[in-house]
């Protein structure tokens, strides 16, 4: 029979690893999406993984059911890699954040089947996002990645970000404002 | 009602406006074209890169963590990463806050100049570490013998922030001084609580950090001190 997640928790609660286990097999793959959309690293993305659910096996008595189990989760997730993208803001300049390699690789999924026009447009995009993405504070892109791609709401992003609703909203805001005018030329041309 | 400004017609294409907002959209021609801009724009927002990982991911990484869950973790953030830098800080800014008030007094080789970037660095740095204990701080669930790294880091952060704050004082910077004075309230009240923290005392403490937007405050302060620093 399989475990749902909040039978599984209450099981790994108890001291059972294998039903944590069934956790972290079933949520590991969006864990490692959210922190690399939020580090752009892959390095970076596998270690949040481990953190995370490291932290979630430590605070699994802290977890009362009241929400799922992925959203829990999600949010420690998201903490973990705010507080990874903080740590490192003062040891190095953010426009190397996306290294050479990534960028490379930026380029690379923006045109998986290039057409010479599409290519050109993907290339655009590509060479625009990483300055754009530089641009943003750590709160703004969390908040962006959170709300655009991520589909979170507010309140939420407000928690995990541990600011106010209004302050969260503005995050957001921002964050599409710097992108748009750098994404401007091309973003806004219909596809 | 007015017309709907950037923000309220970004945040409406997430529907994180309210019910008034959403009505004045429909009803309001003007609007509604500058909404269409906005959508367009993010309707055709480049997608994130993400490596997607296979179905066998979630085995590998269980695999990998398994012979780490016997020892539990200990709170990364009380490293000596994080406790090394209280030192420095308390170093740095002990020696040019006692600058700073004996203007008259110099030391060779050492220009106003580099005493103001030191000093602008030491505050973005405690503001930072401020930063995460305040976020753990509202994150904190009522439990026995959880507050304790919290306590040890604000007590070493009280002393820092006083001398931050007399320092900003004497400058004349009264913003900084004034956001210090608050922060440092806060401080003062998470170092000298009592061992634990029963629900309600724990939630006065969040409604403390919740008032005047102090986190948000403090990061703001914090990347402004660090752009000033690294202008100088």
């Amino acid at each position: 029979m399989e475990w749902t997640d909040s039978a599984a928790a209450e099981q790994a609660r108890q001291g059972d690893q294998r039903a944590f286990g069934v956790l972290v097999e079933r949520h590991s793959r969006s864990v490692f999406r959210l922190a690399f959309r939020m580090t752009q690293n892959e390095q970076d993305a596998e270690d949040l993984v481990q953190e995370t659910f490291l932290k979630a096996y430590k605070q699994l008595h802290r977890f009362d059911g009241r929400s799922a189990f992925g959203t829990w989760l999600y949010r420690i997730a998201a903490n973990c890699s705010l507080d990874l993208i903080r740590a490192r803001k003062n040891r190095r300049e953010r426009q190397t954040t996306l290294t050479s390699e990534t960028t490379d690789w930026l380029d690379r999924v923006a045109a998986p089947d290039p057409s010479p026009e599409r290519l050109a447009r993907s290339g655009q995009v590509a060479s625009l996002l990483k300055p754009a993405l530089a641009q943003l504070t750590e709160l703004e892109r969390t908040a962006f990645v959170l709300r655009h791609y991520e589909g979170r709401g507010i309140e939420e992003i407000a928690g995990v970000l541990g600011v106010q609703t209004n302050a969260a909203k503005h995050s957001v805001f921002r964050a599409v404002q710097k992108l748009r005018r750098a994404l401007e030329p091309v973003a806004e041309v219909a596809p | 009602m007015n017309h709907l400004d950037e923000e309220q017609l970004t945040l409406a294409y997430y529907s994180e406006v309210d019910a008034e907002c959403m009505r004045h959209l429909e009803e309001c021609s003007e609007c509604r074209l500058r909404h269409e801009r906005i959508k367009t724009a993010l309707d055709n927002f480049p997608d994130f890169p993400v490596l997607e990982r296979n179905d066998a991911y979630g085995r590998e990484v269980w695999n990998r963590l398994l012979p780490k869950l016997a020892a539990k973790p200990r709170r990364s953030w009380l490293n000596w990463w994080t406790m090394t830098p209280v030192l420095a800080s308390l170093i740095a800014v002990a020696f040019f806050a006692g600058m700073l008030a004996q203007r008259n007094r110099q030391i060779p080789g050492i220009s106003a100049e580099t005493r103001e970037r030191v000093l602008l660095m030491a505050m973005s740095d405690h503001l930072e570490r401020s930063e995460i204990l305040l976020v753990e701080l509202a994150h904190a669930v009522p439990d026995e013998n959880e507050l304790k790294m919290e306590r040890a880091l604000a007590r070493s952060l009280v002393t820092e922030n006083r001398l931050l704050r007399e320092t900003a004082r004497s400058a004349g910077d009264e913003s900084r001084a004034a956001l210090l004075d608050d922060l440092e309230r806060v401080l003062v009240a998470v170092a000298n609580g009592p061992a634990s923290e029963d629900a309600a005392d724990l939630d006065a403490l969040k409604a403390r950090i919740q008032s005047n937007d102090l986190l948000f405050k403090v990061r703001v302060m914090s990347a402004n001190a660090l752009q000033e620093g690294r202008k100088l």
